[in-house]
């Protein structure tokens, strides 16, 4: 199937990316969800804000996820990220691979998410009870 | 000729804008221009340092030059690193 790649202001729908990408063919399904912590390095957050440069991030992640599918012959792949103001608890980011076993499932996610948070252009910005800045990893 | 270059997080707030036109000579480089950037926005200087460069989408080197209708953006650092020992965001 072709990958879902969802950029949008609105809540991440968890349910329907797993359905998404479910199928007779498939023996496991890994799900990562980034959530917005209450906590960064000694601070306590109130929010966080979410920016992308949209049109390179959606390239991006589609060069990621040919990139995951080709090394570990995954076929079944959603990644969804939110922008805009998210609360404590809320899902920025999920990474959702399907497959037939499990192992290649687990890596290819976490492919995905580790290389999304290294290259794609999208920034965080920390607003916390002793002020607000843009989070450099 | 024109090239848009497009702010994104702290460029955006330090320039007060999400994007500008820039008109220069044709094959100017992006090593140039930022150049030009800091001397219109000097607080630009530090975060222009860390920052990587977009030429149409795509990462270039800072020798890249730029030609008419070219999207230039600079790319400050991501967050999120998602190692345990920094106690960053997940």
């Amino acid at each position: 199937m072709e990958p879902i790649i969802q950029l949008t202001h609105a809540p991440l729908e968890r349910d329907a990316l797993v359905a998404a990408v479910s199928h007779p063919s498939v023996g496991g399904i890994v799900v990562f969800e980034g959530v917005v912590r209450d906590h960064a390095r000694g601070k306590q957050v109130r929010h966080l804000e979410y920016e992308a440069y949209e049109e390179m991030a959606r390239q991006r992640i589609q060069e990621i996820i040919a990139e995951a599918e080709q090394r570990w012959g995954v076929e079944r792949v959603a990644v969804a990220h939110r922008f805009g103001r998210l609360e404590i608890g809320e899902a920025s980011v999920i990474i959702v691979v399907a497959s037939p076993h499990r192992a290649e499932a687990f890596d290819a996610c976490r492919y995905i998410i580790d290389t999304l948070k290294a290259s794609v252009p999208i920034w965080k910005k920390e607003v916390a009870t002793t002020g607000e800045e843009w989070v450099e990893g | 000729m024109k090239i848009r270059i497009r702010y994104f997080a702290s460029l955006r707030e330090v320039t007060g804008q999400s994007d500008e036109l820039l008109d220069m000579a044709d094959g100017t480089s992006i090593a140039e221009i930022k150049k030009d950037l800091v001397t219109r926005y000097p607080r630009l200087q530090d975060i222009l340092e860390r920052c990587l460069c977009a030429l149409n989408r795509a990462y270039v080197p800072p020798e890249a030059a730029v030609h008419e209708n070219d999207e230039l953006v600079f790319i400050p650092p991501m967050g999120g690193g998602s190692e345990p020992q920094d106690n960053g965001a997940s």
